[in-house]
């Protein structure tokens, strides 16, 4: 079997001083939103007593949906026995655990109290899905480590099979944990669903995929490294199922509230009188995140540009975040229905009524801020270590 | 309100307070009506006892708002005139029935259900149910994740969303957590009652009735026993401990 060579990717040249001065800079910003939103509080944002989970969720659990999907390659390669991922492995794993602490970042500078996690680590309520989320997240670091270990170490190379299964195995589980904590709310008709497990997952295969692409474009552009056609093509068809993969799950979920009368408010306010959520589902995800990225990847013409593929990617991850917003946002701006066959003509709380939400700059940024400290862990990472093969030029 | 409606309200009260007088002469508690004796402090809640809520809605009126007035008082919570995010641990709703356009005023609070989703979700167990059924959130375990606001039907809790200032010592209160109503748990504790009911009956229409469900012989319980009475969203089966009568 060939043997990959792995190189370092230089570090504090002009470009990559730019890059993670660019990033850092994000970064400081999305820690001052997180100061800001913690010591004013919480009324500063757009959050409310109505939309309890905001801008930063979005962007949290995108990052962290995305995370468990970005580990897909490596896992295609280890579990799968796809020779042509093996060399893309290493950059898959370390993706995974830096969208995660993203992710992780963003969702613990939004908690009321922040200063807690050290309780949220140690005092643990097991029939909450959220306790299993942040015991499947602390696995995973441990999991995709130990992975990237016999990966990345020659003498361990028998090991990677099953360490490769293992973390196959975790981010499955780890997905549907992230899915079921919407999945397993009762009371909300937007959620309350098995099918919230399965779409989750596949929407981690989607955007952690889009994500890796561009990652891995612009790793090879920047270091002048070759990329293969081959590759890249390969990755762009994986990508294209993935994307229909979601539309189905999408499909299923859409169709299964349409049948059952009691969601047809819901059904009702998401496809057609939901104003942005409506234009956020059939516009930007559907359009725009989901067709269009498919017409770009399969298209024989254009799917030949490198530039549409990249510009596909980037689709997907503006209709997957639009997705995740509807999701979280536009489930919540549905009033709960506390009182069946009865109108609500009058309400102290906002009882019956679409709550409104406008996320503020801060909410946004703090979000931000999780994608570019993922983007510096790995700049830093393939600084550090060799993920990078030197080559992923096609063989002839 | 009508005259009718306070007089009745006002003949209950008095049927109530004397009726306490007897059974518990020992309990000094401004001519107010005790639900049970108060526990000592070195005993836990017990499952003996099903603390609940009974709303009478033919009673209760569209003017009144005495029992959200009372809640806010006893429990230090003061907006700052954003009613978006100031916390709400009771209001008051209206509502016409579709079908036949029959109207309905109710106070909504935690319904402090047998089998309460906040519970169920809250990661750290800050979100809990004493033995007795009333539903509480500890605030030093509270991380503020909201999960449990996510996870009730009944929109009964409030994020603290700004510094709370003033507040009562029997009810700690801190920004960034989540809260709710504790049903006055210190005043039940005491043999007392929550000051909605209590303010229902002295300043409103002795709409709502507090007691033991387990007890049979207490007044909640026959009547619960007696009368239909809805629990809301009941399909969901939580088996709340506040139940409506009228709706």
């Amino acid at each position: 079997m060939k043997t990959v060579a792995y190189s370092e990717v230089q570090g504090l040249t002009p470009g990559w001083m730019t890059l993670l001065g660019g990033l850092g800079a994000l970064i400081a910003i999305g820690l001052g939103s997180a100061w800001y939103m913690e010591h004013n509080g919480h009324y500063v944002t757009g959050m409310s007593n109505q939309v309890v989970w905001g801008m930063p969720h979005v962007f949290a659990v995108f990052l962290i949906v995305a995370a468990s999907g970005a580990l897909n390659v490596a896992s295609i390669g280890s579990v799968f026995g796809k020779t042509a991922y093996k060399p893309l492995a290493p950059l898959s794993g370390l993706l995974a655990l830096a969208l995660l602490v993203g992710g992780l970042m963003v969702l613990v500078l939004d908690l009321g109290r922040p200063d807690r996690l050290t309780v949220a680590m140690t005092h643990f309520n097991f029939k909450s899905i959220f306790a299993w989320n942040v015991i499947l997240y602390t696995g995973f670091f441990a999991v995709v480590a130990v992975y990237l270990w016999m990966l990345m170490d020659r003498r361990m190379g028998g090991w990677v099979k099953p360490a490769g299964f293992a973390a196959f195995l975790w981010r499955l589980i780890l997905t549907t944990g992230t899915g079921s904590i919407f999945g397993f709310l009762v009371a909300r008709d937007a959620y309350n669903s098995a099918v919230m497990a399965p779409l989750f997952i596949a929407m981690s295969f989607s955007f952690g995929l889009a994500i890796f692409i561009l990652v891995l474009m612009a790793a090879y552009r920047w270091t002048d490294r070759p990329l293969g056609d081959g590759i890249v093509r390969i990755l762009k068809n994986l990508l294209g199922v993935f994307i229909a993969a979601v539309l189905y799950f999408v499909a299923v979920q859409h169709l299964t509230n349409l049948y059952i009368t009691e969601r047809h408010g819901i059904e009702a306010f998401i496809l057609r009188d939901g104003g942005i959520y409506t234009f956020l589902f059939w516009g930007v995800q559907i359009v725009l995140g989901s067709l269009l990225p498919m017409a770009l990847l399969f298209h024989p013409g254009l799917s030949a540009s490198r530039a549409n593929v990249a510009l596909a990617s980037l689709l997907v991850i503006v209709g997957g975040l639009a997705q995740v917003y509807v999701i979280i946002i536009g489930g919540q701006a549905y009033p709960l229905e506390i009182f069946p066959g009865m109108e609500v003509v009058a309400s102290g709380f906002f009882d019956g009524q679409v709550a409104a939400y406008s996320p503020t700059a801060a909410e946004t940024m703090l979000g931000i801020s999780g994608f570019a400290l993922a983007m510096a862990i790995v700049a830093v990472g393939a600084t550090v270590l060799r993920f990078l093969p030197v080559s992923l030029a096609d063989e002839g | 309100m009508s005259n009718k409606a306070c007089d009745a309200g006002r003949r209950d009260f008095l049927k109530a307070a004397a009726a306490v007088v007897t059974l518990a002469p020992g309990v000094t508690l401004m001519s107010i009506p005790a639900a049970a004796a108060p526990r000592p402090a070195d005993q836990p809640a017990s499952a003996t006892q099903r603390w609940g809520l009974l709303v009478d809605t033919t009673r209760c009126t569209t003017d009144c708002t005495a029992c959200v007035s009372a809640c806010r008082t006893e429990n230090g919570i003061s907006g700052h005139g954003r009613p978006a995010t100031d916390p709400q641990w009771i209001r008051k709703i209206e509502l016409r029935n579709e079908t036949t356009g029959a109207t309905h005023s109710l106070p909504m609070m935690c319904q402090h259900c047998a089998n309460p989703p906040c519970v169920d979700v809250c990661p750290t167990g800050a979100s809990f149910k004493r033995a007795d059924g009333i539903v509480l959130v500890d605030r030093h375990t509270c991380i503020g994740c909201r999960y449990c606001m996510m996870a009730c039907p009944y929109k009964a809790r409030s994020f603290v969303h700004e510094d709370v200032e003033d507040q009562r010592p029997d009810v700690p209160r801190g920004v960034g957590t989540v809260e709710g109503c504790n049903l006055c748990v210190a005043r039940v504790d005491a043999g007392g009652l929550p000051a909605c009911v209590e303010s229902c009956r002295s300043n409103g229409n002795g709409a709502m009735l507090f007691g033991d469900l387990n007890d049979p012989k207490s007044e909640i319980a026959q009547r619960v026993k007696t009368y239909a009475t809805t629990q809301l969203r009941a399909d969901l089966g939580l088996d709340t401990g506040v139940r409506y009568q009228g709706i």
